[in-house]
């Protein structure tokens, strides 16, 4: 599929997205928007964990520290505030700084890609323990109460911009979450046009060959990681949002295996593909946990084993070489019929794609 | 009487695996604009002195200055942007991506949007690959790749440029094509280049330097060298001419 083509796939998908977010109060009842809004709040943390391992390379099996230090980072402001505007801006900027910092201890370490999983997955298993702990009343940040293994309820949640007395309505809420989720999307695809974005393409492809033309990959990874900490603490915000609580239980091991899950699904190496893994496979488990004649772990792990055994790019890449193979197909015949040109390799086109 | 430092210089490189002595002492010295080249039997440790020389592997020992500033041990990526670029010996190239973004990403680091696509043109041309800018570069032959590659190294601009085996896979033409590139670079730049092929060394060699076991075994004029008995006798057993 040549540049173009993309480029007018991606703007398609965006408006439909544009226009779902927008009339979906029109047709869903208070529950499934609800629902929904927490599904676009989920799929944040996806998109996160999508961006840095599809485009970094950087397979981070914590990416719910990120997100719950976002959502505590929230609550606590919040509560201490009274007003969500710059509880927001802690719940990106606190996780951000912390994966600036466990960043460069990675990368700067020299630390090889495994242990990076390794090392991720026990610093989530850690805050798990440490606000697991936070049971009594030395725990407090300023007036709000971390709580322990009871988390943090009744956390306000978001109001208009610097006015604490104009509480957002769910439909309000829906809007907020899918259109944050858009715009974090349409600011991905931007980055991965710059320069930065580029070249944070290469290092995947190949650090070394990266490194000899001049590139620092350690530099590049570190920012990679901690927008991705960033949008992730944004997810966490979001989420809070969606239920008033947090508690430490975000921490969990499930859910970090979760997104890894919804992001195989979904396709990784794209945007879109984590976004779609993470609705489709929540609405299924939500399904299936309201018939309660299936257990749903076990759903979804056979769903899993069929798609990284037929399916192994996940559904967006499958449905992407589908297309551009029939895109290809037309185009040549076209070519044959209308000019009778002698046959050229299209941009991008795998070689025997027919 | 100042004498004008060499563009590079190495005092005892030494290059330790183990036990196994890779580089063993090595006193190299390059002039600007010079154009060198490397042979020696597998294994004789020139490999390795690319990769020391471009931060890819620490030396053990020994220092290596590149006008006069030290760079032994300094990571790849600062190596790279003091000006010595390098085509390594297996293949390293970015692909899953085009031909045309491969050599951007090498043109656009230190030029401007316009400047940066003027290279890329310039270069699809030199390498001859125009046709093929839109390819992916995992899907293209061995030999292509090596041009993609080359490709890269040309479009970062490097004072010194390095070439591990840049014939091998590649046809006669396309051999031949390279020592012409090689010729073009060197009115400008410095090269080092290590080859097998002594058809191909003849094409291009001025003075050849002769590794063996870790260890430079002599370095002269290329008739000189191609002459000695001693080359002959470590290369006994592999193919002198292609
Ligand atoms: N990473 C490594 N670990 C252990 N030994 C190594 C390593 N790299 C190279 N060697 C050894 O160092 C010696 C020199 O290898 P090198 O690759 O530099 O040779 P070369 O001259 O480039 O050979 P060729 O002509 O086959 O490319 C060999 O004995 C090789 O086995
Ligand atoms: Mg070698």
């Amino acid at each position: 599929m040549s540049d173009t083509v993309k480029l007018s796939a991606q703007i398609a998908a965006v408006l439909v997205a544009c226009i779902v977010v927008a009339v979906m109060p029109l047709y869903a009842d208070l529950f499934q928007l609800m629902q929904f809004t927490l599904f676009a709040s989920m799929a944040v943390l996806a998109l996160s964990l999508g961006f840095i391992w599809g485009f970094g390379g950087i397979l981070c099996f914590g990416q719910t520290a990120f997100f719950g230090l976002g959502a505590y980072a929230y609550a606590v402001a919040a509560i201490n505030y009274g007003d969500s505007t710059p509880a927001i801006l802690c719940a990106v900027i606190v996780p951000a700084l912390f994966a600036l910092a466990l960043g460069y201890f990675v990368f700067y370490g020299r630390i090889s890609d495994v242990y990076l999983g390794v090392i991720t997955l026990t610093v989530t298993l850690i805050l798990f323990n440490v606000f697991n702990s936070t049971a009594g009343d030395e725990y407090t940040i300023g007036t709000a109460r971390l709580g322990g293994f009871n988390g943090m309820p009744a956390v306000p949640t978001f109001n208009m911009p610097f006015d604490p007395t104009a509480i957002l309505y769910p439909e309000d809420s829906w809007y907020v979450t899918g259109g944050a989720l858009i715009a974090i999307y349409v600011g991905l695809r931007l980055l991965l046009r710059s320069r930065f974005g580029r070249v944070a393409i290469a290092v995947r492809e190949n650090e070394t060959r990266a490194a000899l033309l001049g590139y620092d990959p350690r530099v590049v990874k570190l920012w990679v990681f901690v927008l991705g900490g960033a949008i992730a603490g944004m997810g966490g915000a979001l989420y809070v949002n969606w239920g008033a609580f947090v508690g430490p239980t975000i921490f969990a091991l499930s859910l970090s295996a979760e997104i890894i899950i919804w992001i195989c699904i979904g396709g990784l190496g794209t945007l879109i593909g984590p976004i779609v893994g993470c609705f489709l496979i929540q609405y299924l488990v939500s399904q299936i946990g309201s018939q309660q004649s299936f257990n749903s772990n076990l759903v979804l792990g056979a769903i899993l084993i069929v798609f990284v055994l037929l399916l192994p790019q996940g559904l967006v890449p499958t449905l992407r070489n589908l297309v551009a193979a029939g895109w290809y197909r037309v185009s040549e015949r076209r070519r044959e019929t209308g000019h009778g040109q002698s046959r050229q390799m299209t941009a991008g086109q795998p070689v025997g794609a027919e | 009487m100042t004498k004008i430092p060499p563009l590079l210089e190495t005092r005892n490189l030494t290059m330790r695996f183990g036990g196994v002595l890779a580089n063993d002492g090595v006193n190299f010295s390059l002039g600007e604009m010079e154009l060198r080249c490397l042979i020696g039997p597998n294994g004789a440790g020139k490999s390795t002195f690319f990769k020391m020389l471009t931060g890819q592997l620490t030396p053990s020992e020994g220092t290596i200055r590149f006008r006069d500033h030290p760079i032994d041990g300094h990571p790849s990526h600062e190596i790279a942007r003091l000006g010595i670029g390098i085509k390594t010996q297996i293949p390293n190239v970015f692909n899953g991506l085009s031909v045309r973004e491969n050599i951007w990403l090498a043109a656009q680091r230190k030029t401007t949007r316009n400047a940066a696509r003027q290279i890329v043109d310039e270069v699809l041309e030199r390498i001859m690959l125009k046709d093929l800018a839109g390819a992916i570069v995992g899907q293209l032959s061995h030999g292509q790749r090596q041009w993609v590659e080359i490709g890269t190294v040309l479009a970062a601009e490097p004072e010194l440029i390095l070439l591990d085996e840049p014939a091998a896979g590649m046809t006669d033409e396309e051999t031949e094509r390279t020592a012409e590139i090689i010729h073009e670079i060197n009115k400008t730049r410095a090269l080092i280049v290590v080859e097998h092929d002594m058809e191909f060394i003849k094409m291009i060699a001025k003075t050849v330097t002769v590794f063996h076991q870790g260890r430079i075994m002599l370095e002269d004029n290329v008739e000189a060298v191609l002459a000695d008995s001693r080359v002959r006798d470590v290369y006994l057993g592999k193919k002198v001419a292609a």
